[in-house]
């Protein structure tokens, strides 16, 4: 026996009050607003991820890379020499991600569309593009393509962002934006 | 001293006192299991809160306090000692409390309520002891194919199994409640908060279980691989559905110290526990939240379930948002400060650290911690914050500001009520919410700053020194991490101040005895009846709540508009 008589037996057949009626109709509403504004944005938004992905071996995706700096390096760059590959617009650039580097530097002109192929060679790693702070996450045998479009001339840094180990605050790469020709 | 009651006719000859404060039976099996999962919570926020100074310290940028393997140790331990082992200790001393106590009802089967504490504090010392160890520091959330030593998952495990015993231990209580006819009616709301934190503990913890395994079996070498994107849509499923654990319970709490302390009644009972039911329902699909840059999982999934199917779980906490200070208005107005807009909320218990911890929790959660989820949220915002500080600058709103902050709060009436025993150091225990407070509102909003600015989470040096290219933040990053730390030490010395009062009154405290009730009650006219029975408080002029609401929900629709606008701005990507 509670200590109190109960002042109504079942909750669910009581009344509801206008106020309580009005906040959530507003509630709900803008719930749906939320809702279909991220939809809305797939239809007129410039920032979608895409969804374009696909399962693959870390060394496929590493054969990959290697065949495209092998053909655009145009130079070397950073303490341990990374490699700065200038692939043409329009084309598959890769960047890979392994304990602790991303690999190669790219060099890209501005307003030109790049299709990005992103993936981990061994654990899984955060793709942190500074100052713009667009940030993707990178699976060890996953690979994500996006079109990528630069804006604004100058360096950006690629932060680590997904902890992977004690050298995980030294994984920093480097994007750069270039006129276009 | 209280008097003991023998119930012989029942399977076990349960032992009750009768609370001098509320009237309400006590099971004593009960009281000491709440005890005890209290103490050991207390335990667990304290070597979890000290670990978590000592991260703010190394990221405050002119102190820099550990090196790197002891920094990524001590931020693995801080998640796992505060996120899991100190607010599941303590939301199992409020799931007994909301059945036995609450109910006037005999604890089922305390003999496997015990075995559930001592498999948790078994499991909770193992991970420990793993992290500690240094081969373990994996971060809380252990992502494969990085891997930690066998013991750490097997303490998570074990844990968690251990909970899910004593969630069932709860349930079973209901069962006895119902059997015996020790209620009428409806169960009280406070308890039926407790019933949706307990139902979504149960699927949470089994997501762990079905997760963590695996893992385990992989760890010693059985089993060969494990996905890495399946590993984070199961382990999110208990990761962040765990956390809608905490916020029903700390929901529950919230009515519970509004019904103790001013005998405040929700304004309808339905539309409060229509919001506790929207939790059930729809807060699980929260896994998603951490998948929104993944690979391999479709926008239409993305967006689904980060929305928790319509923002219908968003919807229950902006009803909870009214009703609860809406309950206090109500309150207050009925004890007749009726003056204006606000005078009730002049007027309130401010002095009473778990009024003032209650309430600043109440806001906190709102501004800080829910307005911030629902924007990281969105599935193309996310790509602008996603794991930066934005994401601990979220949770430490709602998680410590809110959750903690509330739990905080209850212990102010739980060591009276519970533990007999008068609160020591009452000044300290006044300023106690609002330094805490403080501190915890300081570091959320300046690591959400620091993220928006793209500095990234779990780093142990945003300066690159050691990288092969160089990268440097703006100088207002550096600025945000710095006062992240200042904040940091205020919110580290608002849980020592905690841990301080809790400790001494617990174990030095003058004993509450019934002749000391009688003459200072702890709890209003009323306040006993307010949260042990069922009751609306039915229709009331609530200028005040309703000013509160909108100045809410504008800052809420202008903040993510302005989101949005940021995303526009980055570079086009599809």
């Amino acid at each position: 026996m509670a200590i109190h008589p109960p002042e109504k037996r079942i909750w669910w057949n009581e009344p509801l009050e206008k106020s309580e009626i009005i906040w959530i109709t507003i509630a709900f509403i803008w719930g749906l607003v939320m809702f279909f504004t991220m939809v809305f944005w797939h239809f007129t938004g410039e920032q979608n991820l895409s969804n374009e992905a696909y399962r693959i071996h870390p060394e496929t995706f590493a054969e990959r890379t290697e065949a495209m700096v092998d053909q655009y390096t145009v130079r070397e760059e950073g303490d341990t020499g990374l490699p700065v590959v200038r692939p043409p617009p329009g084309s598959d650039v890769y960047m890979l991600a392994r304990l602790w580097e991303w690999w190669p530097i790219l060099e890209l002109e501005e307003g030109k569309d790049y299709r990005l192929h992103l993936s981990s060679m061994d654990w899984q790693h955060g793709f942190s593009l500074q100052p713009e702070n667009i940030n993707i996450q990178v699976h060890p045998g996953y690979e994500l393509v996006l079109t990528l479009t630069p804006e604004g001339i100058g360096e950006y840094g690629v932060v680590c962002n997904e902890y992977c180990g004690i050298g995980h605050h030294q994984m920093v790469g480097r994007i750069h934006v270039v006129a276009a020709k | 001293m209280a008097s003991i009651a023998h119930t012989g006719s029942l399977p076990r000859a349960a032992e009750f006192r009768t609370c001098p404060d509320t009237g309400l039976k006590v099971d004593l099996a009960a009281e000491k299991l709440i005890r005890w999962n209290a103490v050991v919570a207390v335990v667990f926020l304290a070597v979890g809160g000290f670990f978590g100074l000592l991260v703010a310290l190394t990221r405050w940028p002119a102190v820099h306090l550990l090196p790197a393997e002891w920094f990524y140790l001590a931020l693995t331990a801080h998640g796992a000692d505060v996120l899991l082992f100190w607010i599941i200790f303590f939301e199992i001393a409020i799931l007994y409390f909301a059945s036995a106590i609450l109910l006037n009802c005999r604890l089922a089967t305390p003999r496997v309520a015990w075995f559930g504490f001592w498999l948790m504090l078994a499991g909770a010392l193992l991970a420990n002891v793993a992290v500690l160890q240094g081969e373990s520091s994996v971060m809380f959330t252990s992502y494969v194919p990085m891997q930690a030593a066998p013991h750490f998952y097997l303490g998570l495990i074990l844990f968690a199994v251990g909970a899910l015993v004593a969630v069932a231990v709860f349930f079973g209580t209901l069962v006895i409640a119902k059997d015996e006819g020790t209620y009428e009616g409806s169960v009280p709301l406070v308890t039926f908060g407790a019933i949706a934190a307990a139902i979504i503990a149960v699927f949470t913890i089994t997501s762990g279980a079905i997760i963590l395994i695996p893992t385990f079996l992989w760890s010693i070498g059985l089993v060969s691989h494990i996905d890495p994107v399946m590993y984070k849509v199961v382990w999110w499923g208990m990761g962040h559905s765990s956390q809608q654990i905490n916020v029903s319970a700390h929901v529950a709490v919230w009515y519970a110290i509004a019904a103790m302390v001013l005998g405040a009644k929700p304004l309808s009972e339905k539309v409060s526990r229509f919001a506790f039911l929207m939790y059930i329902l729809f807060l699980q699909i929260a896994a998603a939240h951490h998948l929104l840059v993944e690979p391999g999982i479709s926008s239409e999934w993305k967006i689904f379930n980060t929305s928790y199917a319509l923002y219908l779980a968003v919807l229950g906490s902006l009803i909870h948002g009214l009703s609860v200070p809406g309950a206090i208005e109500a309150a207050q107005r009925r004890r007749g400060y009726t003056k204006g807009v606000f005078e009730w909320l002049r007027k309130a218990p401010w002095g009473n650290p778990a009024f003032a911890g209650m309430f600043l929790s109440l806001v906190m959660f709102g501004f800080i911690g829910g307005i911030s989820g629902v924007v990281l949220g969105s599935e193309q915002i996310n790509l602008i914050m996603h794991n930066t500080l934005y994401v601990p600058g979220h949770f430490h709103g709602t998680v410590v500001a809110g959750t903690t902050l509330a739990f905080m709060a209850v212990t102010y009436l739980v060591v009276p009520l519970i533990f007999r025993r008068e609160i020591m150091f009452k000044k300290l225990a006044q300023w106690q919410p609002y330094v805490f407070g403080i501190g915890v509102a300081g570091i959320s909003v300046f690591m959400m700053g620091a993220g928006t600015l793209g500095v990234s989470r779990r780093h142990w040096d945003i300066t690159f020194s050691d990288a092969p290219v160089a990268f440097e933040y703006p100088g207002t990053a550096f600025l945000m991490m710095g006062l992240n730390g200042v904040f940091g030490v205020l919110s580290a010395l608002g849980g020592l101040m905690y841990v301080v009062v809790v400790v001494s009154s617990v174990f030095f405290g003058e004993r509450r005895t019934e002749e000391k009730a009688r003459a200072e009650p702890l709890l209003p006219q009323g306040g006993a009846a307010a949260v042990a029975s069922y009751g609306s408080e039915g229709t009331l002029k609530l200028p005040g709540t309703i000013t509160l609401v909108a100045i809410f929900f504008t800052a809420f629709v202008l903040y993510y508009f302005v989101n949005w606008k940021f995303l526009s701005e980055v570079w086009p990507l599809s």
